[in-house]
């Protein structure tokens, strides 16, 4: 049995995403911005997917911008802010729990004579309006802060942090990654928020596509020069399959969001109450009801999460870690760091994200599979009390 | 990312656990992820009778304690002394670059039961 439990990491492309495509990569394969009967009909497919997928976010069509994905749309929504705040407005704020495409744009910004705050979250992973307001300035360009958290699924009171800022002051732009969000929950996309960003391959359409929404009147400038496609905003030649895919996927993601969520939570919920019942010494990472509805996050005791993973992948569970070792840059998930673990017990984390596609008999599978997993990991561990059956002194207050 | 030898080592661990009655133990932690091997030993004649292993880390510092305790049982402690881990990380066809310090704490858990036990032994 294979069970796919990583669709916070990619989502397999959707039927209806597959057929849309189709067309635009065999027949109709012409230039969207070209003139002739081929590359109109491409450039209306083009504006018909911009406005099923606007019209899915309850935003208006010219709002949306078609993009690589969600690490661009990130890239652009930085970078343009910070050169549209001019010298008056040198300061960028993010929340301790954004993605990478976020942190290390701000970090390339910063070196670039920016300065940049963090907003701290709580123990769940949540951002309080008192704590990001604390961090704002006068001269703040932007604020970015996640829709929805991809290691631990913790959803952020959108709606609300955005008013806080603007009520600072509004000019500061405000964004939001939308990347985990979108197509499962609803967005918070109130006349605070000034931008956010998407990604196709999170919600069952294509990789290598996404969107970031800039509200009317926002002028953020363009990142990538070239041809003037987007309106001039977003230069390259217009991937109209991909815009189709997109568009399929979240209209399909949309029209079913109540079942697909319901669906999705109650597995998660399944997977969450049957391995915290297995497996003694572990913990639920993120907010408790707060959650993205598929994301279930553990810590395990005195067990290293690539092990862990490579473990399951033996038994056919694909899942994913924040451990240091897990990371191409050795450092454990800045995220499981902000939510106060020490860097020793964030070595213990796995996460688990399914979908409405999984099944409960899947879900047996997994349960019986982590906590076989974990046995074997915690009978190699020099810091697991094999005789004792807990982990050695100093872990033990972690999991209690 | 692993080779099969890795992954064969990682699956199927050799001699992991603790000796019993073990005569030489090092423990040894690595700063750059954080993960920790321990090596126990019984030697006698200056010989490595029995050695196993128990490590708190990736998928590499497993394999690589797995294959080190292969590489050095039977072996008289003055050849185990001379273990690298470039020796390690050939034994099991390469590692990925970030994964090389790994092999690494192999090599310094070996050298530190081995100092375990001279500086147990009388005289
Ligand atoms: S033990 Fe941490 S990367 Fe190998």
């Amino acid at each position: 049995m294979f069970v796919y439990c990583d669709n916070a990491a990619t989502t397999p492309l959707c039927k209806q995403a597959l057929e849309a495509m189709m067309p635009w990569l065999e027949t109709g394969y012409g230039n969207a911005s070209s003139i002739y009967k081929l590359a109109r009909e491409a450039k209306r497919a083009l504006e018909d997917a911009r406005r099923t997928a606007a019209d899915c976010l309850g935003v208006a069509a010219e709002e949306l911008y078609f993009t690589s994905g969600g690490t661009e749309s990130d890239n652009w929504a930085l970078k343009g802010a910070c050169e549209l705040g001019g010298d008056a407005r040198r300061h960028i704020v993010i929340s301790a729990v954004e993605h990478h495409a976020v942190v290390n744009t701000a970090e390339y910004l910063q070196k670039k004579g920016y300065s940049l705050s963090e907003a701290p979250v709580n123990a769940s992973g949540t951002v309080k309006p008192d704590a990001l307001r604390s961090v704002l300035r006068p001269g703040t360009a932007i604020v970015s802060v996640i829709s929805a958290n991809n290691e631990i699924g913790t959803v952020q009171p959108i709606a609300e942090l955005a008013r806080t800022v603007k009520e600072f002051d509004k000019e500061i732009l405000f964004h939001t990654d939308a990347v985990q969000a979108a197509g499962h929950i609803p967005l918070d996309v109130t006349p605070d928020v000034d931008m956010f960003s998407l990604s196709a391959h999170k919600f069952g359409g294509p990789k290598g596509f996404g969107a970031l929404y800039i509200k009317s009147g926002v002028k953020l400038p363009p990142l990538l020069h070239g041809g003037g496609h987007e309106r001039g905003r977003r230069s390259s030649t217009e991937n109209v399959a991909g815009a189709a895919g997109l568009a399929a996927a979240l209209e399909y993601m949309t029209g079913n969001r109540e079942a697909f969520a319901e669906k999705a939570a109650a597995l998660r919920d399944k997977l969450i109450g049957g391995i915290l019942a297995a497996v003694p010494y572990c913990r639920v990472t993120g907010h408790r009801e707060r959650r993205l509805p598929g994301t279930a996050s553990f810590i395990f005791a005195a067990v290293e999460g690539e092990s862990l993973v490579l473990q399951l992948d033996t038994m056919g569970v694909a899942g994913s870690s924040g451990s240091a070792c897990a990371s191409a840059s050795l450092d454990p998930s800045h995220v499981l760091l902000a939510i106060g673990l020490p860097h020793e017990v964030a070595h213990g984390s796995l996460r688990l994200t399914v979908s409405h596609a999984n099944t409960d008999k899947e879900m047996d599978h997994v349960i019986q599979s982590v906590k076989t997993a974990v046995e074997r990991c915690r009978s190699m561990s020099p810091l697991w009390n094999a005789a004792e059956s807990c982990p050695v002194e100093g872990f033990l207050r972690f999991y209690e | 990312m692993y080779s099969e030898r890795v992954m064969d080592h990682f699956n199927n661990p050799r001699n992991m656990g603790e000796v019993e009655n073990y005569n030489a133990k090092g423990t040894v932690g690595n700063a750059k992820c954080g993960d920790i091997m321990q090596i126990t030993m019984k030697i006698e004649d200056e010989t490595i009778q029995d050695v196993k292993f128990k490590t708190f880390g990736c998928g590499a510092a497993v394999a690589t304690s797995s294959i080190a305790t292969e590489m050095v049982m039977g072996k008289p402690v003055e050849e185990a002394l001379r273990l690298t881990n470039s020796a390690v990380v050939e034994a099991l066809e390469g590692l990925p670059p970030v994964k090389i310090h790994c092999s690494v704490l192999a090599e310094e858990a070996i050298k530190a039961a081995i100092e375990d036990y001279r500086s147990r032994a009388p005289g």
